[in-house]
């Protein structure tokens, strides 16, 4: 992870002024946020307040409206150096429709330096094993990723983000309907990412064992953000002086949170309007 | 006529060819369309490609080509409807299923001579295959199978994640859409041997029999290829035979053969997963205490026929619903 240097002064990622809107409806306005080298950053807030939009725009999955996303100082459109960038997307499974081996998963993460048509290198078997290692998942590496649970398939992803050994971290809910002890799994690998110096952006409802990594907390309500500053309890998030009503028992990890930012008024062969 | 004698003669020999390759593409990309819930892509692919075929024989022009050409168009335009429509655009790309084939009979109605002709593309017609015919599948085989086992890191990363892969910096749609081509290239490659309205089964039966014992894509791609290649070839050997006695199509021996690899390994797949359940480590921990069981007259060995679950260091041998765990000259209740 040392190839690449960052550069003094430039922050990881930026977005000025950023404003996204999800089938004409505006749904992010106005977000500024700067995340600096080695930072460890929460983004919370209720189901629906954007906060997964957030980093999906911050990756490029989600186009703005108005405003400007940098990568290292890079903008978005011009970005081409993904191997530095490490993304988890939210997702309930690693699964797809044909068998896939967790060694396999997260050799897809390698992608990002290898050059087409190329078989392995050596180098790129040591950080795929060096991946399973962090997560504790080596000695499955030959399972189907189907057979493990949630919280280790989740780990899976997080492995196949570590193998292309990038220093920024995107991890969208990644302890969403996770038990508590792979929670804490989770929380010993971003720890060791910490520890080696990557900068972490993390969506989390509840933060539950990351709490202590934290070094700056982001709340976000209704596609603004309320508060940025020293890290949050979790149910700090929800008080009233963050005009958020207490909302996490309400939480529905099968249906996560649409608000109602895009009325649902479609017919089946229209362009799906997502969060 | 002797067997040896009818496989020397040359349209045996092209027929052969054709059918191994066949049994080599088909399934290759067979694997990618199911890994991404797309199984029935190359049906809708095939019935497109019956317009082409038509509009091939009512323009007195080559019907490969001309379905070759009408079949990518409406894989890529089922892509496009797929990455904009929700749920999968399943009504979208069941009308232009139904055009497709509509169409194709419609032209063939127009023309007047060839519905007997597009008869042989709809079921197959192994033993008619010209010379050039061969060349021209060989050709497209053995691109399809480059490509698919070339690009096979990047298209089973696209497959299996698209946002991920996306963030990693891969041209997502280009391979979506080449992964659409390459389907439509192999419909028409196996429209000689299985026929358009049969074509999918060659993509699809034998990666769904591979993955009832494989735990692996790359295990799935090798060993969907392998059954194929068999189902292929065994089903022309056994339709060539068989018309000794009666009139047997090649194309129908060809898809009932997979068919009958998957009804095999079925209950086999079954089998070892319940089997891979039942032997799966018991959860970390026990309860506090010690409880141990009553009067037991039974040894449990690794050889004593019970099922033998790890859990923590130890062995729990599991029968009539306890876990029994060996402690000190007694069993435990785990």
């Amino acid at each position: 992870m040392t190839e690449n240097p960052p550069e003094p002064g430039v922050p990881a990622v930026s977005i000025s002024n950023g404003s996204v809107a999800l089938g004409g409806r505006p749904v992010l306005r106005g977000i500024d946020l700067e995340v600096g080298s080695g930072d460890f950053v929460a983004l919370m807030g209720a189901n629906g307040s954007g906060k997964s939009t957030l980093v999906r725009s911050l990756v490029g999955l989600r186009p703005l409206v108005a405003g400007e996303v940098r990568l290292f100082g890079t903008p978005l459109d011009e970005y081409d150096e993904w191997c530095r960038i490490g993304f988890v997307p939210q997702r309930a499974t690693a699964a797809a429709g044909v068998p896939a081996s967790v060694w396999e998963v997260v050799a897809a993460g390698r992608l990002t330096r290898r050059r087409l048509l190329r078989p392995l290198s050596r180098a790129d078997r040591a950080a795929i094993t060096d991946a399973l290692e962090v997560v504790g998942l080596e000695h499955r590496r030959r399972d189907a990723v189907s057979n493990l649970s949630g919280g280790q398939q989740q780990r899976v992803l997080i492995a196949r983000a570590l193998a292309g050994e990038p220093e920024l971290f995107f991890l969208d809910e990644p302890t969403a309907g996770v038990d508590l002890p792979n929670q804490q799994v989770l929380a010993d690998t971003l720890r060791k990412l910490k520890d080696r110096g990557a900068t972490i952006v993390l969506v989390a409802h509840e933060l539950g064992p990351l709490a202590g990594l934290v070094d700056r907390a982001v709340v976000m309500r209704d596609g603004r953000i309320v508060y940025d500053g020293a890290p949050l309890q979790d149910h700090e998030v929800h008080q009233p002086w963050l005009g958020e009503p207490h909302s996490h028992h309400h939480h529905h990890p099968d249906r996560p949170g649409r608000g109602d930012h895009v009325p649902v008024v479609a017919s089946p062969i229209d362009r799906p309007e997502r969060r | 006529m002797s067997p040896v004698e009818l496989f020397s003669l040359p349209f045996m020999q092209r027929a052969l060819i054709a059918a191994l390759l066949t049994g080599l593409a088909a399934p290759a990309i067979g694997t990618f369309l199911v890994q991404r819930r797309l199984a029935l892509m190359g049906d809708g692919i095939g019935h497109v490609a019956v317009t082409g075929v038509a509009l091939g024989l009512l323009t007195n022009t080559s019907p490969v080509w001309t379905a070759v050409v009408v079949a990518v168009l409406g894989a890529v335009l089922i892509e496009i409807i797929r990455e904009r429509g929700q749920t999968n655009g399943d009504v979208a790309l069941a009308l232009l299923f139904y055009g497709g084939l509509a169409g194709g009979i419609f032209l063939s109605g127009v023309d007047g001579q060839s519905a007997a002709s597009l008869n042989r593309y709809l079921f197959g017609s192994l033993t008619t295959i010209s010379a050039d015919d061969v060349i021209v599948t060989m050709v497209l085989a053995i691109a399809v199978v480059g490509l698919c086992v070339g690009l096979a890191p990047q298209l089973f990363a696209v497959a299996q994640d698209q946002e991920f892969a996306r963030v990693a910096g891969l041209q997502v749609r280009f391979y979506n859409v080449l992964v659409a081509v390459l389907a439509a290239v192999s419909v028409t490659v196996a429209m000689r041997t299985v026929g358009l309205l049969l074509v999918s089964a060659l993509m699809v039966v034998p990666v769904a029999t591979a993955q009832q014992l494989t735990r692996s894509f790359r295990a799935t791609i090798v060993a969907a290829m392998a059954l194929g290649t068999v189902a292929s070839v065994g089903g022309l050997v056994v339709a060539t035979f068989a018309s000794y006695e009666v009139d047997v199509a090649p194309g129908p021996t060809i898809v009932l053969l997979a068919l009958a690899c998957y009804v095999i390994a079925w209950p086999i797949g079954i089998w070892s997963r319940h089997r891979a359940r039942l032997r799966e480590p018991f959860a970390e921990g026990q309860l506090p205490g010690h409880d141990a069981c009553d009067e037991h007259p039974h040894t449990h060995g690794p050889t004593c026929g019970h099922l033998a679950v790890p859990h923590d260091d130890h062995v729990d041998y599991v029968h009539d619903g306890h876990r029994h765990a060996v402690h000190e000259g007694h069993y435990d209740e785990h």
